[in-house]
């Protein structure tokens, strides 16, 4: 059998190399991670132990049971201002990764080129490679904090792409976007006549400034697909629920392959996610205070070891600058001696290198035992 | 929230938090933390600092009881004249005045059960306004504190690098 041309064209990714030499290593602290160390909200995961005692174990509807499409629209009303109808504008996915891999195969024909903002999660540009696109690959910069400019969307030819996809609250950096950071390029996709695809699973996880989806300005509406999920808010990544918000025509699309492909996102799962958009509201709060405190304290050490680290606001990762020009050898290094595990920022993209991505999403014991290690390794 | 409230809240979780990290959590100065808590000491809102032990780990676990207290009072005698002269014994850990079927609900901790149960029969039993006593021992802990006991349930088993 011949792996198709697509696959070949996509290289392993570089966490995957990371994570097998983690795995070689006993007692590995890690600050690798991108998924939260809480459990699921136990309201969530009754609602799940429920469904299946009551039987609940057929398919869904292939846009996913209309009291989670309505309880989305109104969590997303609510929440970010923004308006959808649950029958024809939402479908529910395992997780939010398909509903962007969905949404490539829709909306990417051949050779049309996808602009990605970089560094970002590791998924987008393989996905366009997958589609049949050509990814354009654009890098933020650390002088702008990692904050995508019009500036450097034209330094890169963006405006003869198709489709520009963004990911704010970003992963790996932990920037965020502010209403008036994100008009320059909201009128930017206009002009250009760009779909954008705004990966959003880190929405709720801000410090600070609330969320602003790109999809709330003036004429966007119907240009951007927003993705958003259940993963990180409520730390159910295990349980693979995400969904995609977009204007009709787009939704259908994106269901014809998911029912085809899926057919339906797991049942248990979505009985669990409609629980966690109910009751779901304090631990989400209590995930996001526990978050911010590690933030301050990494961010805070980062500062006392002379290391130049940015300001993140969002997400759970900061992203601080390699001791090392090399960062790879110096994860590579760090996680040999010291047994602590972070992943170098080039693995994201362009705009990565010479940086290190730093999760901390992992007990404050351990974050405090990693930093000192990491401390001692660089004395 | 502002950083005496940061502050007593990460207390709660671990009283042992270092003066440095708790500026580092909350992001303030650790004179602003140290300020913090000699206040929340001088006003009585931190009465001490405590261990959550799971005593079945130990060599010498205690015997432990919950002791529901009925009691009436008169003119002279208050809940708080009551509960002032019950706190007294150091075999009480906690007392608290509670609504419901009984007025005060006691833990109490000693070496053995016949050390409780003389000490309710011997000593609070004879406290004229106690009416009634009924004596529950603790079997299990399960939770404490807001922290629970059952083994492995912290491990970590999520990918050491993830996306």
């Amino acid at each position: 059998m011949k792996p198709s041309e697509r696959t070949q064209r996509v290289p392993p990714s570089g966490i995957r190399r990371f994570f097998e030499l983690a795995e070689e290593i006993e007692d590995v602290i890690s600050l690798g991670v991108g998924e939260p160390d809480f459990t699921a909200p136990w309201s969530a995961r009754e609602a799940a132990i429920d469904s299946l005692e009551r039987g609940k174990t057929s398919y869904t509807a292939n846009r996913g049971m209309s009291d989670l499409r309505d309880a989305i629209a109104a969590n997303v009303e609510e929440r970010y201002a923004l308006d959808y109808d649950p029958d024809e504008e939402i479908v529910v996915t395992a997780g939010a990764s398909e509903a962007i891999d969905v949404a490539f195969r829709a909306l990417v024909d051949p050779g049309d080129r996808v602009a990605v903002a970089q560094p970002s999660y590791i998924s987008y540009v393989p996905g366009v490679i997958f589609a049949g696109g050509e990814p354009l690959r654009v890098p933020t910069r650390e002088a702008d904090d990692f904050k995508l400019t019009p500036e450097v969307l034209d330094a890169h030819d963006a405006g003869a792409a198709d489709a520009l996809v963004l990911c704010y609250p970003n992963n790996p950096t932990g920037a965020i976007m502010t209403r008036e950071e994100l008009a320059p390029i909201a009128d930017f996709a206009r002009e250009h006549d760009l779909t954008v695809l705004s990966d959003e699973i880190y929405a709720e996880l801000t410090y600070g400034t609330d969320h602003t989806s790109i999809a709330t300005l003036p004429g966007m509406r119907e240009r951007t697909v927003v993705f958003n999920g259940f993963s990180k808010a409520y730390a159910m990544t295990g349980l693979r629920l995400g969904y995609a918000l977009a204007p009709p025509e787009t939704i259908r699309a994106m269901n014809r392959i998911h029912q085809y492909s899926l057919l339906s996102a797991p049942t248990t799962a979505q009985y669990a996610a409609l629980d966690a958009l109910e009751h779901g509201d304090s631990a989400v709060t209590e995930m996001r205070t526990q978050y911010d405190r590690r933030r301050r304290f990494v961010l805070s050490r980062f500062a006392e070891l002379g290391i130049e680290c940015f300001e993140a606001e969002g997400a759970f990762y900061v992203f601080p600058e390699s001791p090392w020009p090399d960062a790879e050898a110096f994860a590579e290094a760090l996680l040999d001696e010291t047994g602590v595990a972070v992943v170098p920022g080039d693995v994201f993209g362009a705009g990565g290198e010479g940086h290190l991505r730093v999760s901390y999403a992992t007990g404050l014991d351990d974050l405090r035992e990693a930093m000192a290690r990491i401390e001692a390794f660089l004395e | 929230m502002s950083v005496r409230d940061e502050v007593l809240s990460l207390l709660c979780e671990n009283a042992r938090h270092s003066t440095a990290d708790l500026a580092r959590l909350t992001d303030a100065d650790e004179s602003e933390v140290e300020t913090a808590i000699e206040e929340l000491e001088a006003e009585g809102v931190i009465r001490g600092y405590g261990a959550v032990v799971d005593w079945r780990r130990t060599d010498d676990e205690p015997v432990r009881a919950l002791v529901e207290c009925n009691v009436t009072l008169d003119r002279e005698t208050g809940y708080d004249d009551i509960a002032d002269r019950l706190a007294r014994f150091p075999e009480v850990e906690s007392l608290r005045l509670v609504s419901g079927d009984y007025d005060f609900s006691m833990g109490v901790r000693a070496d053995s059960m016949g050390e409780v149960s003389r000490f309710v029969s011997e000593k609070v039993a004879p406290v004229p306004e106690i009416t009634q006593t009924v004596t529950h021992y603790l079997m299990a802990t399960y939770k404490e504190n807001g922290v629970e006991f059952r083994d492995g349930h912290d491990d970590d088993d999520r990918l050491s690098v993830s996306p």
